[in-house]
């Protein structure tokens, strides 16, 4: 017996829809270390319907990981860890393929890199600064999405390592309508001359929809004040004010709803800052080896800057809002065809600078090339420093001011202390406070690596504190499950965002502070 | 490694928190084998919720120490529920949630001990509630948060300077997500806020006016409302809609098409349809494992003081980029719930029946079909039919008779609260005086009218 996938996946269809599980069941991912951090974050991705997992991990289960993952038990113990896991997480849904590999990760690194080709994406966790580099620098060169996911006692870290990952739909939670009120088109002020403001019969005038009260209020108004809008505080008021005198009735939402939105009105004109920024960018200048991405901004630049006059494409979408049905369908149709006319546009330019860079013309799709027009403001492009930079060579000046801040100084320390473990166990083979009984002596020498670090980064050190210190030789490597799930937890999100390339992944490295929960995203 | 403390253990890595003295832990942290210990032996958690939240919690509450585990739910397995809700399996479904999850987590994790409960969390007595050292919300509703809150808070007492006795506070741990959002918060009775101080941060529902259904609809949800909430009546009049029957939810989706091609409007899908009627609320694995983790953590915290607590309330958001965030947000000192009580003042002739009309109309209660219990003695209780009729007989009796003549004390009552037009289970904590015991009372009440 087996689900209907589209049951079975309802309540995350309704998050990244059919495109996105697509994406997902396409994606090969490979695991490397199967404790609770690695476990739970291949568990939320296996019940999500990836496509294939591998399961890479060298080592057998003991009694102490009964105590902190969930998918070995009393009968794994002596077993393969790799195996146990693999197994569990089979059971949770046999759509997909699982396999696993009793191998050390770091041994893989060294010796096989290309062993790592063949994956969408990698999930590496618990590994320490040394093999993180490594594995970097091989991911890269290949092309292969990578995250780092790592718990160490109440702290722990998050940082997604790509090249460069491009967004279409971004899908932000709140992202002003576009809606055009301060600069309507031709036929959308056609469309509000047809209508009278004035309309004295009650049922219809307080039925007209807000959007066409707001563009014949703002006509008014730039007519009698030399063509411009309302710009300074009163002249904001004063505008609402203006609407308030056209109700007729003290029931009317839909001019409760045009006072609301007539900030709508005031918005500038243009595109934002952001978007600016991604067409200005080198990619935008395309070659035979760009990506359909850049090929598209490519085409919505030449839209912005001859067609769209400023604008990006028309999204063509309208909020509800209260209207009788005809003038809202109406209007609906008005937005359309504008969105699809600059659609047009865009897709012509794109199919002739396919051409121009030697590609096929029809090589993008048009229900890609349509999604792009209408998320064209939302474009999100995040790119990753190879980890090995940021180690050598954060932003000096990122890292003072996250020292220096009280909000960040807690997640900075454990900043530097996850990195200063590290070097104490290559320094000493075992992490500070891995063993009872050589505590004090491990807490100072914690202390020295990490200080000796900061000074390594160009920084003072005197703002690590002595009760962070202990806590960190007190944690002695340990790997808790309710940590190691959180941890997962991001990482698995991060990774669904990287595949189904919808919403936007986190910038920088999420550093965990289990103590008051201050968590703080560093970008370094 | 003859030493007791790195022998093997399942607790291998606990240890380390637990035994271990530490710098920025709670002021009740006192490390050692006996904190494990009596973390296994005396402390008792129920978790509320065995969905999407439940199984993670009950999964990370026992790998974090505790043995003894309840839950509680009244739903069974459904289809829908197996991309996150881990502990199920396609031929649990139509199984109680409750007991499939509290058995496979047993199977897996020895050791634990997790009682199953299978009923509604109004169906339990109050006194079920006061068992627990912490209780941990994993819900999808506001309503049921808002009862287990007044539940929890209603065991909270207050010394003669209106001070909480520490004694009596019933900590609560609440997480809640939506999609790639959520949110965790650390609730002390009396201490931080109680669910209802900070009530508005979860606003109600907006719902379309019906005239909008009924006259001016302008997208597909406005379509399938009015053939769910008008066309169904009309044309099956008197049979009740039950959104679990599949014929019922086609029916609806069937109407609200030909009412969209009517109007000239897109977009009916039969998801879409199943969405606005059940109201689903989009979920996945990975919200839910962040937000649980977050909560058995703090319960962990709460319980050992292995480290400070959140204070106190988490959000994360993963929509656009990571945020995670920490707000303290503060009691509302004339909290209904969690404050010392509503004060009534009463005559000791009135009977027990003139108390209950009086709290229908009392403006910050407004509650309907009380059940009024006095130190864990049921005085009237409206249901079930033989507790009806054990305490019926009380109605004609003065309260003040049946509190013992106590002049003032605590009295539990529980009804439909009736606000804004809306009907909620509730629990209210009542600080009754008797008028006219003793001439300092009422120079009292004398100063203050
Ligand atoms: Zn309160």
């Amino acid at each position: 017996m087996a689900a209907e996938p589209k049951t079975k996946y309802d309540r995350q269809l309704r998050i990244w829809g059919e495109q996105g599980q697509t994406a997902l069941e396409k994606a090969s991912i490979c695991l490397l270390n199967c404790g609770p951090t690695g476990s739970e974050t291949l568990k939320n991705l296996v019940l999500g319907g990836v496509g294939s997992i591998t399961v890479i991990d060298g080592s057998r289960v003991e009694v102490g990981d009964l105590g902190n993952n969930f998918m070995v038990d009393e009968s794994s113990i002596g077993q393969s860890k790799a195996k146990c896991v693999c197994a569990f997480l089979q059971e949770l849904n046999d759509a997909v393929k699982a396999k696993f590999i009793e191998e050390n990760p770091e041994a893989l690194i060294e010796t096989n890199p290309a062993f790592f080709t063949q994956f969408t994406l990698v999930v590496a966790t618990q590994l320490v600064e040394d093999s993180m580099i490594k594995l970097d620098r091989i991911c890269r060169e290949a092309g292969v999405m990578l995250i780092f996911a790592r718990s160490y006692g109440l702290t722990g870290l998050v940082r997604i390592s790509v090249k460069e990952h491009t967004v279409i739909e971004s899908k932000p939670d709140h992202f002003l309508d576009d809606l055009r009120l301060n600069n309507p088109w031709t036929e959308l002020k056609r469309f509000a001359d047809t209508i009278d403001l004035n309309v004295t019969e009650p049922v219809a005038h307080k039925h007209t929809p807000y959007v066409i009260i707001l563009v014949k209020m703002a006509e008014e108004w730039t007519k009698a004040h030399g063509g411009s809008l309302p710009s300074s505080r009163d002249e904001k008021k004063e505008f609402k004010e203006l609407i308030k005198a056209r109700m007729i009735a003290i029931d009317e939402d839909n001019y409760k709803e045009a006072i609301e939105a007539s900030f709508k009105v005031f918005a500038p004109l243009g595109i934002s800052s952001d978007l600016q920024k991604i067409i200005n960018d080198n990619c935008s200048e395309v070659g035979s080896n760009s990506s359909d991405f850049w090929v598209m901004v490519a085409a919505l630049k030449d839209f912005i800057l001859n067609e769209g006059c400023g604008e990006a494409p028309l999204e063509g979408s309208i909020p509800d809002m209260t209207s009788s049905t005809e003038l809202y369908v109406n209007l609906q149709k008005i937005y359309q065809a504008k969105a699809e006319a600059d659609f047009l546009i865009v897709e012509r330019r794109v199919r002739e600078i396919l051409k121009k860079i030697g590609r096929d013309p029809h090589s993008i799709s048009k229900t890609m090339i349509k999604s792009f027009c209408k998320n064209s403001r939302k474009l999100k492009v995040c790119r990753y420093r190879l980890i090995e930079d940021e180690f050598n060579n954060p932003s000096i000046p990122d890292l003072q001011k996250y020292i220096t801040n009280e909000e960040y100084s807690v997640a900075m320390g454990f900043y530097v202390l996850l990195r200063a473990v590290d070097r104490f166990a290559a320094n000493y083979n075992s992490f500070p406070g891995q063993f009872d009984g050589e505590m004090d002596d491990d807490i100072s020498r914690l202390k020295t690596t990490a200080v000796s670090l900061l000074n390594d980064l160009g920084c003072n050190g005197s703002t690590l504190t002595e009760d962070l210190i202990s806590e960190m030789c007190r944690f002695g490597a340990s790997e808790l499950h309710a940590v190691a799930a959180f941890i997962g937890g991001i990482a698995s999100q991060e990774v669904i965002k990287l595949i189904t390339q919808q919403f936007v992944p986190m910038s920088g490295t999420l550093i965990f502070n289990g103590i008051d929960h201050k968590s703080q995203v560093l970008a370094l | 490694m003859t030493d007791a403390t790195t022998a093997p253990s399942r607790s291998r890595d606990l240890d380390k928190l637990l035994l271990r003295p530490g710098n920025l832990v709670g002021p009740i942290f006192d490390p050692g084998t006996q904190l494990r210990e009596d973390l296994k032996e005396y402390v008792r958690i129920l978790v509320v919720g065995a969905g999407g939240l439940g199984c993670e919690l009950l999964k990370d509450l026992a790998l974090s120490g505790f043995t003894n585990l309840e839950v509680i739910d009244m739903d069974r397995i459904e289809v829908s529920n197996l991309n996150r809700q881990f502990l199920f399996r396609l031929e649990d479904v139509g199984k109680p949630k409750a007991e499939v999850a509290a058995k496979r987590v047993m199977q897996r994790v020895s050791g634990v001990n997790i009682v199953p409960h299978f009923c509604r969390i109004e169906d339990k007595e109050i006194e079920f509630y006061n068992d627990f050292s912490i209780i941990v919300l994993g819900l999808d509703s506001i309503e049921a948060r808002s009862y287990i809150n007044s539940v929890a808070c209603s065991f909270l007492e207050y010394d003669s300077d209106d001070n909480p006795r520490d004694i009596t506070m019933k900590p609560m741990v609440d997480g809640g997500t939506e999609g790639f959002k959520g949110h965790a918060r650390v609730i002390l009775p009396g201490r931080t806020p109680c669910f209802e101080c900070t009530i508005w941060l979860f606003p109600p529902q907006v719902k379309f006016p019906l005239c909008t259904l009924a006259e001016t609809p302008r997208n597909a949800a406005h379509c399938i409302e009015y053939a769910h909430l008008i066309k169904w009546n009309e044309v099956h009049g008197g049979k009740a809609f039950d959104p679990d029957e599949p014929e019922h939810m086609k029916w609806v989706y069937n109407e609200a098409v030909k009412r969209a091609e009517l109007f000239g409007i897109q977009g009916v899908t039969y998801s879409l349809t199943q969405g606005v009627v059940k109201n689903i609320i989009p979920a996945i694995a990975s919200t839910n494992a962040v937000i649980s983790a977050a909560c058995a953590l703090e319960t962990l915290k709460i319980a050992s003081g292995c480290s400070k607590t959140l204070s106190n309330y988490l959000t994360y958001n993963g929509v656009e980029g990571l945020h995670i965030k920490v707000t303290e947000f503060v009691r509302d000192k004339d909290c209904l719930v969690c404050g010392p009580g509503v004060l009534i003042e009463l005559d000791t002739s009135v009977t027990l029946q003139k108390f209950i009309d009086l709290l229908e109309e009392h403006p910050r209660l407004l509650l309907s079909k009380a059940s009024v219990t006095h130190r864990g003695k049921n005085l009237y209780m409206q249901a079930p039919p033989v507790l009806e009729e054990m305490t019926r007989s009380n109605l004609s009796l003065p309260l003040f008779e049946l509190m013992g003549k106590a002049t003032k004390d605590i009295v539990h009552v529980t009804g439909i609260e009736n606000k804004d037009d809306k009907k909620t289970s509730c629990l209210r904590k009542l600080r009754v005086v008797f008028k006219g015991i003793d001439g300092i009372m009422d120079m009292d009440m004398a100063g203050g009218a």
